[in-house]
């Protein structure tokens, strides 16, 4: 069972609640502090994502976060009900994009994939999810 | 915390001085702004991101919009930012390569292409 799960409709000004909740758990999970950056902005873009799929496939159902404690890492499942296409079916931006919304979906997960280095992308037919596992830092000690 | 705007004419240059959060929710704001901004004749813009606590790939697409409008009218989009947190998202992106990035204000109103 997941440590903290949070669910909200799917609206972008739920996004920002979604980072203070995952960043405050990763904190209490012992991920360390330089990295609690990197974890806002990755669950920032996975959440973004998944909030764009339920919009623009009408979908009503929550976007659903899962923070995961386990020993010696903590992994974050962000998970999205829209229905995904076969791989290499997608089409790019079209030349009526000025501000090329439609890329915004691989620019996300470009920016996730630069961050994070464990990243688990699915995408089926009833929905897909996007799991980033970061390392937790043991109890301080004292090195000599 | 919310987003906040505020520009300011220098010479052919308007600055933007943008603080707070750029993400999903507020990124549109700063689209209308840069948008009115080139609509009402301002090309050569410079970005002041100093105020900035949070950027995502949501900003980055306004601002790379923003980018695509003033360079139709042969215009430029500077950026001022000194902050490892948000440059590090335009490093990961390879978008360093696309905007000049500043330290100061007046160092990008001062540049040239």
């Amino acid at each position: 069972m997941a440590t903290v799960e949070l669910r909200f409709s799917a609206l972008p000004e739920h996004v920002r609640t979604a980072r203070l909740v995952a960043a405050a758990v990763a904190r209490r999970a012992g991920v360390d502090e330089a990295v609690l950056d990197e974890v806002r902005l990755a669950v920032g873009e996975a959440c973004t994502r998944a909030v764009g799929l339920h919009q623009t496939g009408g979908i009503s159902a929550p976007v659903k976060v899962l923070l995961i404690e386990e020993e010696k890492q903590f992994s974050i499942e962000v998970g999205d009900e829209a229905p995904h296409a076969v791989p290499g079916e997608r089409t790019g931006a079209g030349p009526g994009d000025p501000d090329g919304e439609t890329e915004e979906d691989e620019m996300g997960l470009a920016v996730i994939s630069g961050l994070v280095d464990d990243v688990e992308v699915s995408a089926e037919e009833h929905g897909g999810s996007i799991k980033m596992t970061w390392p937790t830092t043991p109890p301080p000690t004292i090195l000599v | 915390m919310d987003l906040s705007l505020s520009t300011e004419t220098m010479g052919d240059r308007t600055i933007v001085r943008v603080g707070g959060e750029i993400d999903v929710y507020t990124a549109p704001k700063l689209r209308e702004q840069l948008v009115e901004l080139v609509n009402d004749g301002s090309f050569h813009l410079v970005v002041d991101m100093e105020g900035v606590d949070f950027l995502d790939s949501t900003g980055l697409g306004v601002l790379v919009g923003g980018l695509k409008r003033v360079r139709a009218h042969e215009g430029s989009l500077r950026l001022v930012c000194n902050q490892e947190r948000i440059l590090k998202i335009f490093r990961i992106t390879g978008l360093t390569k696309v905007f000049p990035i500043h330290t100061s204000v007046e160092e990008a109103v001062a540049a040239t292409d």
